[in-house]
């Protein structure tokens, strides 16, 4: 099960990391959202995969580590806010700049 | 007494003209000389300790230990010297500066610089750290540039002002580096350990490099050829400035710093020659420039130059008594350079032109001037009976007995000859052009009209020191420069043996001097005519090319790197961490950490295959956006699903709410962005990308599995064990965020009230509607507020928000909690906004969102608070049982009364958002803002 959650965690960051560097506003969101995906699951996973055992007191012998969960639950909450942020940056970009290039200007696509 | 004293009053009197702006130089005179007379008395009351030949004063007070860094200051014979003429000439030129601005109301900034100078260049003399020296090291430089630049409006200043800050201030870098090794290699930066360990510091193999560090910072203040060159670019300044920083004080500052670490670095042949060499070409170079020039201020500066360059050769030179003679030398020239430049100050205001061509005969106008003047010339030419008289012979002396290397021992004194030639025709020059030498040519200011006799008292008091230096040369020279000479060998000192000047050798050359000058100034019109016919060097074109070549090439390489394209940095950083972190991953052992892995079931995988499925599907569709859209809400749902099947329930919830949120945020966004995004990457683009985003992925796969094979070490035993008998709640996750960590999740709820009021703030003057672009129908349903979904949404409400309350009520023993509950709440509110509009539930909800946002960190602060009352620290909980009936036992902490501030801001900062992006959808509004 390790294995199969590093190679999903693996692939899930690949498909964050690519969208985040293509170059329109909407394509970047996106990927920022796979991106906390992948960055929520691997600090989740420092509390080790545990099954059937969430960490409430006398529920099970070994529970859950409560530690990597509460941060992440933090986590979720503000990467929403950031999101609904970087969205309305946006959508102020494409209204003053009248277009959605993540520089505000598309002379050319790729810039290099 | 304690010496910080002296720095403290000349910058307190720095502040006393910005009270008294605009107010007459007269009085903004008056009030600047009070403090510097207060510091020159001050600074006399320590005289007769330093003339019996005390130890030096240290006092320190430690500043940033670590640093090696001290408020220390230092009190000797060669820092009170230098002291003295700081401060004596200082509270001259403040009266000199009352007559040369009389009648300007703008010159309280003046008043104020001069003092910071004056306050800064005490600071270098009386430092006893290094460091904390180069701090008023560098002010110098700064004040500097602003008064050179002091008349903004011309363009000649400010680019004086910019090249004597590049110079100065590139030399002071220099320094910066050079004193570092220094003090590490002598162990510390307090002058009393670096004096001390002069045999270790020139045994340092570092020696060399430090040497030449710490000569570029006092050659390019000292204006040492070739970086005199700022030093006439700066006579743009105001005549009191020339005549204080460019030529009594701040550029003998690289002189008095080679005196100070004389025992430190000198008498290596390294010193000798780089100092010695650099000292004759400066002095030759200086006085032969200084010949030709027209411009009074000119020639002063070129002379000034030339000067510098005489005590830097005495200071390399290393004969038993050069220093003396060096520092005898420095008071003579300042003694008589400065009312040089006061005449050319007053005679520059009389007559509106600096051009002695056109100046001439300006006895008949001005007598007693010229009278006043005639003294500091004589001086300056090295006339008999004159200070310049003694200290030029002392030179000629010490250059006689300078027996090795053989080279020198007969190149220098011909060389000084040559140049105190030179030196005695700019002398004859000034004073005879400007006083005599026919009748006044085509003067932009007619008649010249005298100054009044009392500005001619800080010239008359300077001439009269020089008189009294030159008749009284012993007398003097055991006050002041003896203790100063001591204090810079460190060691006890013979007194100079004046009566051994006058014969022989000396004496020739001095007559040769004063011959061959006046026979060179009578041969001038011949030689101004050939100098002309020299091709022009002009050496700022050159330091202009340097700076231009320097900027165009430091800009084409920013250029180069940051060219404003964001996906550019982006992937650099990237590719940067790529780089880094794969650099320290070469000998990593094993990856697979040895503990057992939990075997696979078929449904687990079937969810792996889709989550991968569902980001792969991302970023095929990226460019159509809907579906990319849609696909990202079933990776969201798949990562709740993977909460909740490794036992983390509450982090399910709350994923299955934001998941909801996020989508819909991203649905209102993408109504008013294109539909597509054009396709537009190259090929090789998109494989670049491809490459650092697998890379990336690669190392988060392969850290992760290390991870989950590794044995676990946690610290959250504490909390599984405490949260019963500590927070009161069994649901650990919920008293982390409440109790444990509450001070973090107060932070958080803080960011998050923080985001949704920028959000707020961004939507208010935002209007969408009119502008969006072209949308495709074809997606969007044309009923905008379907019945059917009205309906159900009205009967959810209630279940929604009650399911809320007992999700929130459970929390701390179940899953759930505030930050759920809020999430709750805030879906089932959202989803009345959607089936309803805006308008709608707008007219429907009665409470504002940002105030909802304040009151729930408020709530939570006051409940961390409550704590202090009763003596406990802040967030501290309490808990205990209630029973009530038909509900049953509930426990009770103040940790709910917390979560319900996290409630209360997670409602009000979502629906913030969702409705103020919903806003946008609206043509018309609901007619007031949300929130």
């Amino acid at each position: 099960m390790e294995l199969l959650y590093a190679i999903t965690l693996g692939i899930l960051t690949t498909c964050g990391v690519y969208l985040l560097l293509r170059a329109r506003t909407f394509t970047v969101i996106l990927g920022l959202t796979l991106f906390s995906h992948a960055v929520n699951l691997y600090l989740f996973a420092s509390g080790r995969l545990v099954t059937g055992a969430p960490a409430i007191v006398g529920l099970a012998e070994h529970s859950a580590d409560p530690l990597p969960q509460a941060l992440v639950l933090t986590a979720i909450v503000i990467g929403f806010a950031m999101t609904a942020f970087v969205v309305v940056l946006a959508l102020k970009a494409a209204v003053e700049l009248r277009n959605d290039h993540v520089d505000g200007e598309n002379p050319d696509e790729d810039r290099t | 007494m304690p010496l910080v004293l002296i720095i403290l009053l000349p910058l307190t009197g720095a502040c006393l003209p910005a009270l008294l702006q605009g107010r007459s130089s007269r009085l903004l005179a008056s009030v600047s000389a009070l403090p510097t007379l207060f510091c020159l008395l001050l600074l006399l009351s320590w005289l007769p300790h330093v003339m019996r030949g005390g130890d030096a004063v240290v006092q320190t007070l430690a500043w940033l230990p670590s640093l090696g860094l001290a408020v220390g200051f230092r009190l000797d014979g060669l820092g009170l010297l230098f002291a003295l003429l700081i401060t004596g000439i200082g509270g001259l030129i403040l009266l000199y500066a009352r007559y040369y601005f009389a009648g300007s109301t703008t010159s309280a900034r003046f008043f104020t610089l001069i003092q910071l100078f004056m306050a800064a260049m005490l600071g270098i003399v009386l430092s006893e750290n290094l460091l904390f020296m180069l701090v008023f090291w560098e002010l110098t430089s700064l004040v500097s540039f602003l008064l050179i630049g002091y008349h903004t409006h011309d363009h000649a200043a400010r680019l004086g002002a910019r090249m004597s800050l590049v110079i100065t201030g590139g030399g002071g870098l220099a320094l910066l580096a050079g004193i570092v090794m220094l003090g590490q290699a002598a162990g510390g930066y307090e002058l009393s350990v670096v004096l001390e360990a002069g045999e270790r510091i020139r045994g340092n193999e570092r020696y060399g490099l430090m040497l030449n560090l710490i000569l570029l910072g006092a050659f390019t203040k000292s204006a040492q050829f070739p970086f005199h060159l700022w030093l006439p670019h700066a006579m743009t300044a105001p005549t009191p400035v020339s005549a204080y920083l460019h030529s009594a004080t701040m550029v003998k500052a690289g002189l008095f710093l080679l005196a100070r670490l004389h025992p430190a670095l000198a008498d290596t042949a390294l010193w000798f020659h780089l100092v010695t060499l650099t000292g004759m070409l400066t002095l030759m170079v200086g006085a032969f420039v200084a010949m030709f020039m027209h411009d009074m201020k000119g020639l002063l500066a070129y002379s000034t130059v030339s000067h510098l360059g005489l005590i830097m050769l005495l200071l390399g030179l290393g004969t038993p008594m050069a220093l003396a003679a060096a520092l005898f030398h420095l008071v003579c020239h300042a003694l008589f350079k400065a009312p040089l430049f006061m005449m050319a100050g007053y005679v520059e205001h009389a007559t509106g032109t600096r051009d002695m061509r056109n100046i001439n005969g300006m006895w008949r106008f001005m007598p007693a001037l010229m009278v006043l003047s005639s003294i500091s010339a004589a001086a300056m030419a090295g006339l008999p009976l004159m200070s310049g008289y003694i200290s030029k012979k002392m030179l000629f002396n010490e250059s006689l007995l300078l027996a090795t290397p053989d080279w020198a021992a007969v190149i220098i004194p011909a060389w000084v000859a040559l140049a105190a030639l030179f030196s005695v025709a700019y002398s004859i020059r000034i004073f005879h052009n400007v006083f005599f030498n026919g009748r006044p040519i085509d003067l932009p200011v007619w008649p010249p009209r005298a100054p009044r006799r009392l500005a001619l008292a800080p010239i008359a008091l300077l001439s009269l020191a020089t008189l009294l230096l030159g008749l009284a040369p012993e007398r003097a020279y055991t006050a002041l420069v003896q203790p100063a000479f001591a204090a810079a060998r460190q060691a006890a000192v013979a007194p100079y043996d004046f009566a051994a000047l006058g014969t022989g050798v000396t004496l020739l050359m001095s007559l040769f001097a004063l011959a061959g000058g006046a026979l060179f100034y009578h041969l001038r019109t011949p030689l101004f005519r050939l100098h002309a016919r020299l091709p022009a060097v002009d050496a700022k074109e050159i330091f202009d090319w340097l700076m231009r070549r320097a900027t165009t090439l430091a800009q084409q390489r920013v250029f180069q790197l940051e060219n404003g394209s964001l996906q550019r940095y982006l992937a650099f950083i990237m590719a940067t961490l790529v780089v880094l972190v794969g650099l320290q991953l070469h000998d990593v052992p094993r990856w697979d950490g040895g503990v057992a892995l939990t075997p696979l079931d078929p449904l687990t995988l079937l969810a792996a295959i889709l989550l991968c499925l569902a980001a792969i599907g991302v970023v095929v569709y990226h460019h159509h956006r809907l579906p990319a859209l849609l696909l990202l809400g079933v990776t969201g749902l798949v990562v709740t699903v993977t909460f909740a099947r490794f036992s983390a329930p509450d982090l399910a919830l709350t994923q299955l709410m934001v998941e909801v949120m996020a989508v819909v945020i991203m649905m209102l966004a993408l109504s008013f962005l294109p539909q597509t995004s054009p396709r537009g990457s190259t090929r090789l683009r998109m494989g670049r990308d491809l490459t650092i985003a697998g890379l990336v992925g690669l190392g988060v796969a392969a850290f992760s599995f290390a991870i989950l094979t590794r044995p676990q070490q946690t610290i959250s035993d504490f909390f599984m064990a405490n949260s019963m008998p500590g927070g009161g709640g069994s649901n650990v996750v919920n008293v982390i965020l409440v109790d444990f960590r509450g001070f973090d999740t107060l932070g958080e709820i803080t960011v998050l009230g923080i985001a949704a009021v920028a959000v707020f703030a961004f939507t208010r003057d935002l209007h969408l509607k009119e502008r969006v672009v072209e949308t495709n129908p074809a997606h969007w349903v044309a009923e905008p507020h379907p019945i059917m979904l009205g309906s159900v949404a009205r009967l959810v409400l209630p279940i929604a928000l009650l399911v809320s309350a007992y999700i929130f009520l459970r929390g701390h023993n179940q899953p759930g909690g505030g930050f759920i509950a809020g999430l709750i709440t805030a879906v089932a509110l959202t989803l009345q906004y959607m089936a309803g509009g805006l308008v709608w539930a707008q007219a429907r909800m009665r409470t504002a969102f940002r105030p909802l946002i304040g009151a729930g960190i408020l709530i939570a602060a006051v409940t961390g608070l409550g704590s202090w009352l009763f003596g406990f620290p802040f967030l501290t909980s309490a808990h205990g049982h209630l029973h009530l009936p038909l509900i049953g036992d509930i426990a009770l902490a103040t940790a709910m009364l917390f979560d319900l501030g996290v409630y209360a801001n997670v409602v009000g900062a979502t629906l913030l958002i969702l409705a103020n992006l919903g806003k946008l959808m609206t043509v018309t509004g609901p007619g007031k803002e949300i929130g």
